[in-house]
């Protein structure tokens, strides 16, 4: 079992965000992330799609995902250079005047930003990769606990130009 | 010229040259019907039930080659379909649904009769939408009809609001349809073909595998030349059955946990396992890690999906199955597999299906298909689900005259009476028989109405053993004959639990000969083998009305051979010992 990621060019339609999860749930593939946008044809959508899945259920996702009607492309990640991002936003309350120092730190070494504020609270905003983000908030959770809340926006990728590495 | 949407539904219609709709109407498909009324050149045919409809739909569709077309109404209306279109759905059969739906100001605000069907169908479908702008029309259901009819055909799901049947708009309906994210791939890699003849240059104990493909693509010609060219025996699926004519001589037989003998066991056995248009599912694999052991694989298939998906292939070639063996008989060379031949033709004589059955009266499962077979040389005979189908997959002899139409994938009973309404509407000159049993015939028993008011002189066997008989064979087999809920002929003052039939037992409801002759069909009830022959000659001759005959079967008859649950293919339950003995005389 492997983390692995597609990018998928479909049909910009009623319904095929439904068709492309539903296939997900009805055949029983991990699904861990997905993420959909208009691209700059507005009648084309990309999907960024995070799965865990045995290299066999995996060429099989890919098949079934491009025997859809409504995909015009199946990309698989795994063996290209990508630039690949998620956005993270995390509130922490109850903040003392030490746990803000400690915030200004994190958010300085995780390349995080300070969005918003108020006298006991932080808004964190944190692009980096899922990976990236998850390291962050463990961190934060230890630090925090029951005291934050967080919303992450699942990943986008889109293929390097001349970066050889993702 | 400005039209309605109902009016360009018609046009549609007619421009995809679609003679018979099956179809029920509603309040929400009420324009649509209204615009159908007395067009000509287009049979509207109203069965009993939405699902009777469907269930029609495809049996004209399977037989016929061409596009099986639904409309119905909302709501209910569209759901009663949903069984019917996984039906043909899974077995690769080319249907267009129309529904009607709500106007689409009202989607969503929980109408009366409003349901998402497209939601609803989405996983059971090739493709489903709803029409939401009144230009789009003619280019979806142009889209439609090329979806379902294309690649690996399937149903789509075309959903009609109201709003939309009554718009006016545009008259025009494309001639052709440019779908970006639907390209099928049917040519055939010339380099894979090789790849395949050269191992089959290596092999000593090849098998053909066809499956429901052969026969989609209509390739049966072709291959049963390759099959002939190459020499190799041909085994098929229950879906593939008919792919050659069964009487060929290097036809063995059906494979899977009912499979006969010699072809489970020539599966068991190949060194290079020729797979055309089939599946791998369970039912013809057994356990899995032990199918075809020893064989390199080689698998066609329209569906890339399909490929190493339950059994890992070797070489693979994604293609129309007809496309790949026209090229495969082009550039084969031929072979001498003789002694292979010898090997599997004995493994069929030594023990062959269907002899052991042994009713009291004669009337076996075996007896009726083998008189079904002797009787009809130009038929289409559909049948139902449980032990009248895998009789008959086990027993009806197939031709280029004779199709057998079955729901292989789902495995939906209620689904062979209405297919042969279908069929029998489709080919109006063959004779069309069911083949069902007396549990299923009463899923779809109202359809009798329909083939009364078509004239649709169908002929409708019923294997009547008051039993759920393929639930009550694992019963008896694999769980302690614990006839839990599988007697037809219980009543409140049977006791709780009972697994012993006698003659005592209380009469079966209904009774099929009345019930039939109410519906103004005609009906037989047949208890000795003798009359069994008489009773089909005499359906056979009636040309306006349906016949019903009811054969009385032994009530605990089952179908053999069967691999047990879990079991490899080699593994198979013969029948006891007493059967044995009786093997050596066939009594038909």
């Amino acid at each position: 079992m492997k983390k692995r990621w597609i990018s998928l060019f479909v049909e910009n339609d009623i319904g095929v965000l439904a068709r492309i999860s539903g296939l997900f749930s009805g055949k029983s593939y991990n699904l861990n992330s997905l993420t959909v946008g208009t691209t700059e044809d507005t009648t084309i959508s990309r999907m960024t799609i995070s799965l865990t899945s045995d290299d066999k259920t995996f060429e099989q996702i890919k098949k079934q995902l491009n025997r859809s009607v409504e995909v015009i492309k199946v990309v698989d990640f795994m063996d290209t250079a990508i630039h690949m991002k998620e956005l993270m936003f995390v509130k922490i309350h109850g903040c003392s005047e030490h746990d803000m120092m400690k915030l200004s730190y994190m958010k300085e070494i995780f390349q995080a930003k300070m969005i918003d504020y108020a006298p006991s609270m932080a808004l964190l905003e944190s692009v980096q990769t899922e990976a990236g983000n998850n390291d962050l908030l463990k961190l934060l959770e230890s630090d925090f606990s029951g005291r934050i809340e967080v919303v992450r926006g699942g990943s986008v990728a889109i293929e390097a130009i001349s970066f050889s590495e993702r | 010229m400005q039209i309605t949407g109902a009016e360009l539904f018609v046009k549609a219609l007619l421009a995809e040259k679609v003679d018979t709709l099956f179809a029920y109407p509603g309040g929400q498909a009420i324009d649509l019907f209204n615009a159908l009324y007395g067009v000509e050149g287009l049979d509207v045919i109203l069965p009993r039930h939405e699902q009777g409809l469907v269930h029609a739909a495809d049996g004209y569709a399977r037989s016929t080659g061409k596009v099986g077309v639904c409309l119905v109404t909302s709501g209910p209306g569209a759901t009663n379909l949903v069984t019917g279109i996984a039906t043909a759905n899974y077995d690769s059969v080319p249907l267009v649904c129309f529904t009607g739906q709500v106007p689409t100001h009202l989607i969503g605000n929980d109408a009366f009769q409003e349901v998402d069907i497209v939601g609803i169908t989405r996983s059971i479908s090739k493709y489903a939408v709803t029409v939401r702008r009144r230009e789009d029309l003619g280019a979806v259901i142009k889209k439609a009809f090329y979806i379902a009819r294309s690649g690996k055909p399937g149903v789509v799901v075309v959903d009609l609001p109201k709003d939309i049947q009554q718009a006016l708009g545009s008259d025009g309906y494309p001639q052709s349809i440019e779908i970006r994210s639907y390209k099928p791939n049917i040519s055939v890699h010339i380099g894979q073909i090789k790849k395949s003849l050269d191992c089959l240059k290596r092999a000593k104990h090849p098998v053909f595998l066809l499956g429901g493909g052969v026969n989609i693509s209509r390739a049966n010609e072709v291959m049963a030349a390759l099959a002939e060219k190459t020499g190799i025996p041909v085994v098929t699926t229950i879906m593939g059955k008919g792919a050659i004519p069964t009487s060929h001589p290097l036809y063995v037989g059906n494979l899977g946990i009912h499979g006969s003998y010699a072809a489970n066991t020539a599966i068991s056995e190949c060194d290079v396992l020729f797979s055309i248009g089939v599946r791998f599912n369970d039912r013809i694999t057994g356990k899995v890690s032990e199918f075809a052991k020893s064989a390199t694989i080689i698998h066609v298939d329209i569906d890339p999906a399909s490929i190493s998906r339950n059994i890992e292939v070797d070489i693979p070639i994604v293609a129309d199955a007809k496309n790949a063996i026209t090229a495969l008989l082009e550039k084969s060379p031929e072979f001498d597999f003789h002694e292979w031949r010898i090997q599997i033709d004995e493994w069929k004589k030594q023990k062959p299906l269907g002899t052991k059955q042994t009713g009291e009266s004669g009337v076996t499962p075996f007896a009726v298909i083998q008189k079904i077979n002797e009787i009809f040389s130009d038929a289409v005979i559909t049948t139902d689900v449980g032990q009248n189908q895998l009789w008959a997959t086990q027993f009806l002899e197939l031709t280029d005259q004779k199709q057998m139409l079955t729901s292989g994938g789902l495995g939906t009973m209620g689904y062979g009476f209405p297919a042969a309404l279908g069929a029998k509407l489709g080919n109006p000159d063959k004779d069309v028989i069911t083949i069902c049993g007396d549990g299923g015939i009463q899923m779809n028993i109202q359809e009798m109405a329909t083939a009364i008011v078509y004239e649709l002189p169908v002929i409708i066997c019923i294997l009547n053993n008051g039993y759920l008989g393929n639930v009550r064979q694992w019963q008896e087999m694999f769980f302690d004959k614990r006839y839990s809920s599988t007697c037809l002929r219980y009543r409140r003052s049977c006791a709780a639990t009972c697994n012993t039939p006698s003659a005592c037992c209380p009469e079966y409801t209904p009774d099929f000969i009345r019930l039939a002759e109410s519906y103004g069909a005609k009906a037989i009830r047949v208890q000795k083998r003798d009359e069994i022959e008489a009773a089909l000659l005499s359906a056979k001759n009636r040309k306006k009305i349906p016949t019903v005959i009811e054969f009385i079967i032994e009530r605990e008859e089952n179908v053999l051979p069967i691999v047990p649950p879990g079991n490899p293919l080699s593994d198979m339950i013969m029948g006891g010992e007493e059967d044995e003995e009786k093997m050596d005389q066939p009594f038909c």
